[in-house]
């Protein structure tokens, strides 16, 4: 058999159905660039230009770029995983890095090279445009929508639409601020109260029909101050989900604050107008936009089912190698499908990172395994490889072994979120992203991956308060900062708990400050004190949920009783007695805090 | 037209059958012996690369040159199995020799299998032959060479090493530009046009002199060297001895401060 009889057995294999690229964009950015290195383009338009075709500033320099790929509703096919690989290789730094909102990043690109991926990914459909800058952003969904259990109907199809009516949309070009869609399929997977517009898809019977709508949620946001969302109204019908985005985003357009950069946030606005005059002005101008459209506006959602296809087995080699590993994996991993002898797989990264080489893997195991052909980015720097058959799952478990992605613990505790931090991002103060490596070897190293009562709790670290890590929604958050003793400095963190964006969404409630060289002795402190504390089914997020609402009769009562219990971890050593102490994770040198502007704003 | 030549780099896949059956080529093949005596493309003679680098003084590869069966009008293909970077290097070699008729296969030897190309375990009869030397001190740069013309403005440096180890440390100047940037994924290098238009958006163009270099011996900017030719760039030189011979020499480094890069690294 020759390489491409192999390729022809899976040539019906899912291709993209949606092209979101622009080839003429990557042109027009080669010649962008040229002008302003000619001085023909003035620094902030430049800026603003390059932010709204996804080409973000990188730490301490103006000669690189970091370039966001948009996977609307997460969706990933193989041939533009392969292309991703080639443009990382080529033009990054052999990695990519897989986002909290479904975007693939590649980070440290020569700014002249931007046009040269941007190009490349034109090729396969892909597209970075207004993936930064004040645009409407890559528009999740829940990794599971369309298998989850729990959900009422497979809200991808409006996700798809939603991002392609806003996609280059004039009305979306120049809002006060970064606006953001995340759809779901359920409560319990969801992260529709911690941003601008959540939905989650539900049914009303009416008059004998089952009527499809959502659950819109207003107003929510994680960052330098985070607020929870507010649910418009009791039921959107479907009609009515354009007109509603519409609306708000015109709400938005009009009243966002244009000149307090660091409140414009559509969450400020609601929160300083009061929720009760922001709910009535969106209804009404809703049903201003619904009778103002002088021709029918309706998103185009496409409801053709998707091909379900189970790959045909091109080798026979069934061996396990691992056992044991592969029960700790099918554990930790995978969920059951609503369709019965189907899968759903993640892939934990770690912190979000990928090697090109496993890229390139991954495409093929895409195709040999999945049964719609395609992949979707989770919202916790992970992938999702659904309708996996059962029969098929000890040897897709051996092909990630051997290309380093089998890692366990992905859907528990041991998969944490750590945001770019100080390798890459202009705003960080500590080396977030390192942090959250070391926590996931150890704790993989520790298996607490296979503990079910640390299953359902979650550990997300920013290196910064501007909660790109989303640490306000972790059961034990982390946001850098610089600590110092006398004149020496040390990296630092504050540390929350509590944080939640299920149903009963709450950001953490502010604990302690941790050094960054005492974040993973304290964890496990946490559930050192958990275990001894712990009612017969508890879980560590339900104890310490009931420690930050006052509502826990063990020792550890409170906040406070937790803060003091964890007191002695967290004084700081003399430097001749632990001069790593002061140094950051991944740097050895000592530590001192130096940040560059920030363009979230831009 | 003016004096530019158009210069033939590398060769395609059915030019070099067809040179193979007119015995109008020598093809070299620079792969490990072990590998070369599994399979080769058919009349191909072996010149491991280490075995060219363990001594590289032009007498000595005079010497090689003339036993491969080598004379001055002799075409000369080189091909390897690492993606165009060992071939240029001994190509490089051949040229810096004073030999003008060399040009890479525009190919590795594994994409040659899988395309069902010919290929054997013959070792052919050589008759060797003589060649002239009339070495091109105009294709290479030393240290010595470089410290001169580093900051001259009109001189290019390119560090054709990854990206982190780029950003980790490199000479003071240079522009830094993969080597994976340069090939595509069945061709060892990319369409002309294609390359044309991502070396002009880095402002490598006209008539600067440019100098490329990599991690130890030239292989990864011997490839540079080749796709800086293949779109008529006239004055390119290879740092033969590259960043390892600099940083022996405790020559200026620059490093990309204040970043943890490496932590982005998923290896």
């Amino acid at each position: 058999m020759t390489v491409t009889d192999l390729k022809q057995s899976y040539s019906d294999s899912a291709t993209p159905k949606i092209n979101w690229a622009r080839i003429e964009e990557a042109e027009n950015f080669a010649n962008t660039v040229k002008l302003f290195r000619q001085g023909k383009y003035d620094e902030d338009s430049f800026r603003r230009y390059r932010l709204q075709h996804g080409a973000y500033g990188t730490r301490m320099t103006n000669d690189y770029a970091m370039v966001r790929i948009k996977l609307p509703a997460g969706e990933i096919y193989p041939n533009q995983i392969e292309r991703i690989s080639q443009l990382s290789e080529q033009f990054s730094i052999g990695s990519a890095h897989f986002s909290t909102r479904e975007n693939i990043q590649l980070h440290w690109v020569i700014l002249e090279d931007v046009s040269e991926i941007l190009r490349g990914l034109a090729e396969v459909g892909l597209t970075s445009r207004e993936a930064c800058g004040n645009s409407v952003r890559n528009v999740m969904c829940s990794p599971l929508s369309g298998v989850c259990p729990d959900e009422e109907f497979d809200s991808t199809p409006y996700a798809l639409a939603t991002a392609r009516f806003f996609l280059r949309n004039p009305m979306s070009q120049n809002l006060p601020r970064k606006f953001k869609f995340n759809f779901t399929c359920c409560e319990k997977h969801g992260m529709v109260r911690m941003v601008d517009v959540g939905l989650i898809p539900q049914t009303r019977e009416l008059d004998g029909s089952i009527q499809k709508g959502f659950k819109i949620f207003l107003g929510g946001g994680l960052g330098n101050r985070s607020f929870v969302g507010h649910q418009l109204e009791e039921f959107t019908p479907e009609e009515d989900l354009l007109y509603t985005s519409i609306a708000v985003l015109r709400i938005f357009d009009r009243l966002g604050d244009r000149k307090n950069m660091a409140r414009n946030r559509m969450r400020y606005l609601v929160n300083d107008m009061g929720w009760d005059k922001f709910q009535n002005l969106v209804l009404k101008e809703r049903a201003i936009v619904r009778a103002t459209q002088s021709v029918v506006t309706n998103l185009e959602v496409d409801h053709t089912p998707s091909v379900i296809k189970r790959p045909i087995k091109i080798s026979d080699e069934s061996g396990n190698p691992n056992p044991d590993g592969y029960t700790r994996w099918l554990k930790t991993n995978t969920l059951k499908q609503k369709q019965s002898l189907y899968h759903s797989v993640f892939i934990t990264l770690e912190a979000g990172d990928i090697t090109s080489n496993q890229l390139f893997e991954l495409a093929t195991i895409i195709r040999e395994f999945s049964s719609e052909g395609h992949a979707r980015a989770g919202f916790v720097q992970n992938i999702a490889l659904r309708y996996v058959h059962e029969d098929d799952l000890p040897r897709l478990y051996s092909k990630l072994l051997t290309v380093g992605l089998a890692k366990s613990g992905a859907l528990t505790m041991a998969a944490p979120i750590g945001c770019s931090g100080t390798t890459s991002c202009n705003l960080a103060l500590t080396n977030s992203h390192r942090l959250a490596k070391e926590i996931q070897r150890k704790f993989l190293e520790l298996k607490l991956d296979q503990d079910d009562d640390l299953r359902d709790s979650s550990i997300k670290i920013s290196g910064c308060p501007n909660s790109c890590g989303q640490h306000g929604i972790a059961t034990i958050g982390f946001f850098g900062g610089g600590g110092r003793v006398g004149k020496e400095m040390f990296p630092n963190y504050q540390m929350s708990l509590g944080g939640r964006s299920d149903g009963e969404t709450m950001l953490g409630v502010t604990c302690h400050r941790i050094p960054a060289k005492r974040v993973i002795p304290v964890i496990l402190k946490i559930i050192e004190l958990f275990k001894q504390n712990k009612k017969s089914d508890d879980t560590l997020k339900d104890w310490i949920h009931r420690i930050v609402n006052g509502k826990e009769d063990s020792e550890i009562k409170s906040v406070l009783d937790m803060r003091k219990a964890l007191d002695s971890l967290t004084i700081p050593p003399t430097k001749e007695d632990d001069p790593d102490f002061y140094n950051d994770f991944g740097s050895d040198s000592s530590y001192h805090t130096k940040t560059g502007k920030g363009e979230c704003a831009a | 037209m003016s004096q530019e030549k158009t210069i033939k780099t590398t060769t395609n896949v059915d030019s070099l059958r067809s040179e193979i059956r007119d015995k109008s080529v020598r093809v070299i093949d620079v792969r490990r012996e072990d590998d070369y005596k599994q399979s080769h493309i058919p009349t191909a003679v072996n010149l491991p690369l280490a075995n060219l680098l363990s001594d590289d003084s032009p007498e000595r590869v005079l010497k090689l040159v003339n036993s491969m069966g080598i004379d001055d009008e002799t075409p000369v293909v080189v091909y390897d199995d690492t993606f165009g970077a060992l071939a240029s290097r001994v190509a490089w070699t051949l040229e810096y020799l004073g030999h003008s008729e060399v040009s890479l296969l525009e190919t590795t030897f594994s994409t040659w299998k899988s395309l069902g190309l010919e290929n054997d375990n013959q070792v052919p009869n050589v008759q060797s032959k003589e060649h002239s030397l009339h070495l091109r001190p105009d294709i290479l740069a030393t240290s010595d060479y470089l410290e001169r013309s580093k900051d001259n403005s009109d001189v290019i440096l390119i560090d054709n090493r990854e990206r982190l180890n780029y950003l980790e440390q490199h000479i003071p100047g240079a522009i830094n530009l993969p080597y994976r940037t340069l090939s595509t994924p069945d061709k060892i290098l990319r369409p002309k046009d294609d390359m044309k238009r991502l070396l002009e958006n880095r402002r490598i163009s006209g008539d600067s002199e440019i100098i490329t270099y990599c991690g130890s011996v030239g292989t990864l900017s011997g490839l540079a060297y080749y796709a800086l030719k293949s779109v008529g760039l006239p004055n390119v030189k290879l740092y033969v001895r590259s960043f390892k011979e600099w940083k022996g020499l405790e020559k200026p480094i620059v490093k990309q401060q204040d970043a943890h890069y490496w932590d982005l690294s998923a290896e």
